[in-house]
């Protein structure tokens, strides 16, 4: 009893003592500029199947931005950092296939972090990872109505690692795979929270899919109280 | 194809002219078509990934695939376009039997079982074998079949085995092609996807494969052989003849090059036409291709598009300008009886042109893309079969 007090005393205390030399680095990512319309998944509509999912014409969601521009399904991480993951020991990222569309279509991991694919529909869907950086492994697994989940894992560091579906060609996920634990990817309003990023000074980039592949970047002080930051991204 | 044979197999063994052979002969090619439709189909819609095991569909035998499964997305397509091959392959073996007669028995006895061996082996060699043993193997027992047929028929007029026996390997080549495009997908050789390179290897001997089997049928033709023993008695103004060899062998060209950008998966690399990306001459720097992809908005989320393929699809379109004009050409010069023919074709080329310029419109529609695939192939195998005529006719003609 008493060695379990001290234990969980111990580690209040190096959590508390992380906590003052690390902040949580926050921000707005917001686009500037009109996005190009959403396409209108026709194929989605017209299979058998999947088209009775959607009581309404589905559309890509390449550009999801709130009313006040605020940009979502932005990756926002630190840069010039490597070797510092923690995936082994992190929670699995769920990828969800539901109404033949994948949710999220936007997703980040760490390295070696797991992937658990889901399919939540009655249809078969074949999940195909095509990574293009060496050392990320391409699978095509085949997972069956409400089959049980699969788990994925990539070693290497890697912007956008398509995710796709064969038998639905418009089923596209995009999988960033980073090799530390300081990224997030912003929420519908285009905010973010990059929890417990040690104190110092940083290269901060924002990766939009379409808006910014490359991604737009600012050096960022990172104080024990933390850090705000806020990217703008421009469509042409 | 020359007279000596002719004459000397006059003595009665092999069949001058059989109705039923070349309506067989019809048959395989109208099967091969729907095949290269279908098959056009899988990667027009990208879908030649929805099964991803070979030859077995999601695990089961190929004839066994759940009803339900089959009629999943983009799984119809792929796995239709293997059960339609399978028949293809039945087909051409028993035209092979038929052509071959008699003597092709021993020879298909033998392959048939070396097959089956060859097969077992493979499965005998592990997992990673089993996919090309099965094949092999089934294969074999279809070729034991046709071997062990016993009809004691006479083969046909010289070439058309050989044609026959060309067919007969290609047809199998073929399937493994198609097989291990899904089978080695992921594979990277040289820095090219070996699922990219099979696939379009196996679309351009698809092409190649329907044109042998319309060299059969036109062999086999009643027409042809009543040309053949009159010795070129119409014999047309053929001045023409190197145009069409060079106008068919401009189209096979062209085919290469369309298949090319139809497995890169990349969409169009230029979304406008007549114009290319707003000018008559695009911009093809870093920078500008930056800029495209990054107002590119694929439905499908294809892969991004590259300098590369940009000047492929100005080559496609300026090779399209010389098919159009040679054709024009030949259709000119060319007098007598292969005037229709000819008029035939420079229509089909502009069918396929406007097919061409219509791929592009409908942002490359898979229906609208398909069907250039096919008038592609159609245009292929009407040049190549004038241009053997004028050859054949040309040549009665000096004598
Ligand atoms: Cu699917």
């Amino acid at each position: 009893m008493k060695m379990k007090t001290v234990l969980a005393l111990a580690v209040g205390l190096t959590a508390t003592l992380q906590v003052a030399t690390a902040g949580d680095l926050t921000g707005t990512v917001t686009l500037k500029g009109t996005p190009p319309a959403e396409k209108e998944i026709t194929p989605l509509k017209d299979d058998a199947t999947c088209g009775k999912f959607h009581a309404a014409m589905p559309k890509t969601q390449f550009f999801v931005v709130a009313a006040n521009g605020g940009l979502a399904d932005t990756v926002v991480m630190l840069k010039g950092i490597s070797g510092k993951s923690t995936g082994a020991s992190a929670a699995p990222v769920v990828l969800d296939q539901k109404s033949c569309v994948y949710v999220p279509q936007i997703v980040a991991v760490q390295t070696g972090q797991t992937i658990t694919v889901k399919n939540s529909d009655p249809v078969l869907h074949n999940v195909h990872s095509i990574p293009a950086v060496a050392g990320n492994e391409e699978k095509n697994l085949a997972q069956m109505p409400n089959g049980a989940d699969l788990t994925l894992k990539f070693d290497k560091a890697e912007n956008f690692l398509k995710f796709k579906c064969d038998v639905h060609p418009w089923m596209f996920a995009w999988v960033t795979v980073v090799d530390h634990p300081y990224f997030a990817v912003t929420d519908k309003e285009g905010k973010f929270t990059i929890k417990d990023v040690p104190a110092g000074k940083y290269t901060v980039t924002a990766l939009h899919r379409k808006a910014a592949p490359l991604g737009v970047e600012q050096e960022v002080e990172v104080k024990a109280d933390g850090a705000k930051a806020d990217f703008t991204v421009e469509v042409k | 194809m020359n007279d000596e044979k002719n004459t000397s197999a006059a003595g009665g063994d092999f069949i001058i002219h059989s109705p039923w052979l070349h309506r067989f002969a019809l048959l395989t090619v109208a099967a091969t078509l729907g095949l290269i439709g279908i098959g056009g189909l899988v990667t027009s819609k990208a879908v030649g990934m929805s099964v991803p095991d070979w030859p077995t569909s999601y695990g089961y035998h190929m004839f066994a695939l759940p009803i339900a499964t089959w009629l999943t997305g983009g799984v119809f397509h792929e796995h239709t376009h293997r059960l339609w091959a399978t028949i293809v392959g039945v087909l051409v073996v028993a035209l092979m039997r038929w052509l071959g007669g008699r003597t092709a028995r021993r020879a298909l006895l033998i392959i048939g079982g070396a097959e089956i061996l060859a097969g077992f082996a493979l499965l005998a060699l592990g997992p990673d074998w089993r996919g090309a043993g099965h094949f092999l193997s089934g294969i074999g027992g279809v070729v034991l079949l046709a071997g062990v047929v016993w009809v004691n028929s006479s083969p046909a007029a010289r070439p058309l085995p050989a044609l026959g026996w060309w067919a007969f390997w290609l047809v199998q080549v073929q399937g493994l092609l198609g097989g291990l495009r899904v089978v080695l997908d992921a594979h990277v050789v040289a820095g090219a996807k070996l699922g990219m390179v099979f696939g379009l290897i196996h679309g351009c001997l698809g092409q190649a494969f329907l044109l042998l089997l319309c060299v059969i049928a036109l062999l086999t033709s009643r027409w042809w052989q009543k040309q053949h023993s009159e010795s070129g008695i119409q014999n047309p103004e053929c001045s023409a003849q190197r145009w069409f060899l060079f106008t068919t062998v401009m189209i096979f060209l062209q085919l290469i090059l369309g298949a090319t950008m139809r497995h890169q998966h990349a969409g169009l690399a230029i979304p406008d036409f007549p114009l290319a990306h707003g000018k008559l001459w695009p911009d093809t720097s870093p920078a500008a291709v930056a800029s495209y992809n990054a107002v590119r908005f694929e439905l499908a989320g294809e892969n991004p598009i590259t300098a590369a393929q940009i000047w492929l699809q100005l080559a496609h379109r300026a090779l399209a300008v010389v098919i159009l004009s040679a054709v024009a050409v030949c259709a000119w010069r060319t007098r007598g009886f292969l005037r229709r023919p000819a008029l035939i074709w420079l229509g089909l080329i502009l069918v396929q042109a406007g097919l061409g310029a219509w791929t592009i419109w409908s942002n490359k529609a898979a229906d609208v893309a398909t069907a250039h695939v096919l008038v592609g192939a159609l245009s292929l195998v009407t040049g190549a079969l004038l241009t053997i005529i004028t050859f054949r006719f040309s040549g009665a003609a000096r004598q």
